[in-house]
């Protein structure tokens, strides 16, 4: 049997095996997004992603697509940047919770008040993979850490509240046990005009696992497939994520609100009138 | 790779690209038709890749492909021209 997986036309397959370890869940997250781009109508050269620093960082190297690996934390200005110099692009960033919400919490506020046309996929396995598993701005209380040999002490973020309360047009939440639920809403998030958000929760067996005594990445899947529950159109304040408690998942906000550049072009023909041209790129 | 019985006709297949499995077993948990199993060989980076135990009940819904990491299987429905 020689066939060729479909999903290796979107992969660069010279790069693989791919650097994550076994049990990983980061893979299965760009399994959703392939399955996401697949069908959908956009040509595949208006898609571009966008990465920052980490163990997902990795994901903008990995995809066959116009993709940037940006430093740490800058994947979101540099994805406005793109956006707002070629507005047919459909861009997507797809970083970790510690590149998008600690050195980068700031940019992701921002661009979701100003609704910039994004598709933000966050995978939150609650550490820092790269750097040895470090605290993040979303690790639980009680959850152990390398930085936090006690149990960690501080009130993590609640991903979804934070962004449905910034202002994003889309907000939604799955882990990669849920696959296909994951890939759908990425499709629709990729839709939307305005700034939509996906966490994704995945396994990080090596560093966030093994140290909670969760298990390796099978029984972190597993303990996913236990602990959620499917209930969209939650209230977002209530969907908050404890060390073992339950996970809702589901789309909770699906809005529309005038985007970054519709509100600009509205805005300044509201001011020039008839002379006013409507930005559509850089020419 | 197991061989399949004659009198049946599959529905689906699955391909396993063995170099590439990391054995986290994602796919023998996930496959909604018990297909895979652990198999007794090493790949050459000392894994045990999965292999098809049961082929005959694949339905080609390729929730392996979907859950791999390593992008080292897929399923895919297998057309009837075939007898
Ligand atoms: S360190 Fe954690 S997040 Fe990074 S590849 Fe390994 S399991 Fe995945
Ligand atoms: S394609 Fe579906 S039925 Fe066949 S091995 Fe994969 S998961 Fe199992």
């Amino acid at each position: 049997m020689s066939a060729k997986n479909p999903r290796n036309q979107y992969l660069r397959t010279e790069r693989m095996p791919n650097i994550w370890c076994p049990g990983c869940g980061l893979g299965t997250a760009v399994n959703c997004f392939i399955s996401a781009i697949e069908d959908c109508e956009t040509p595949l050269d208006q898609i571009s992603v966008v990465s920052g620093i980490g163990c997902t960082g990795r994901v903008a190297g990995y995809l066959k697509l116009d993709s940037f690996h940006t430093t740490h934390g800058r994947p979101i200005p540099f994805a406005t940047g793109l956006k707002l110099s070629n507005p047919k692009l459909k861009v997507v960033v797809f970083s970790g919770d510690g590149d998008l919400f600690a050195i980068g919490g700031n940019h992701f506020i921002h661009a979701a008040r100003r609704n910039m046309d994004l598709t933000i996929i966050c995978v939150n396995n609650f550490t820092y993979g790269m750097t040895g598993g470090q605290v993040t701005p979303t690790t639980p209380i009680d959850a152990f850490s390398s930085t936090t040999p006690y149990g960690n002490i501080e009130e993590p973020f609640n991903l979804p509240f934070l962004a449905d309360c910034s202002g994003a047009v889309y907000v939604a939440r799955w882990t990669v046990f849920h696959v296909r639920q994951a890939a759908r809403a990425m499709r629709e998030a990729m839709h939307k005009n305005g700034f939509s958000f996906i966490e994704i929760i995945s396994p990080c067996p090596t560093l966030y696992g093994r140290r909670n005594k969760i298990g390796d990445g099978l029984k972190m899947m597993q303990a996913f497939k236990d602990n959620s529950v499917i209930a969209d159109e939650t209230d977002t304040r209530n969907v908050a994520l404890d060390f073992r408690g339950k996970i809702i998942c589901g789309k909770f906000v699906d809005r529309e609100k005038t985007s970054f550049l519709d509100m600009y072009n509205i805005k300044m023909a509201e001011r020039f009138g008839p002379f006013y041209e409507p930005y559509e790129g850089i020419k | 790779m197991a061989e399949a019985k004659k009198s049946k006709r599959p529905r689906g297949t699955v391909v396993i690209s063995v170099e590439l499995c990391k054995g986290c077993g994602f796919c023998i948990a996930f496959c909604p038709s018990a297909v895979l199993e652990f198999s007794e060989m090493f790949n050459s980076k000392g894994y045990h890749p999965p292999h098809a135990v049961n082929p005959d009940a694949c339905i080609g819904c390729d929730l392996c492909g979907m859950y791999c990491p390593d992008f080292a299987i897929f399923g895919a429905r297998v057309t009837r021209e075939v007898a």
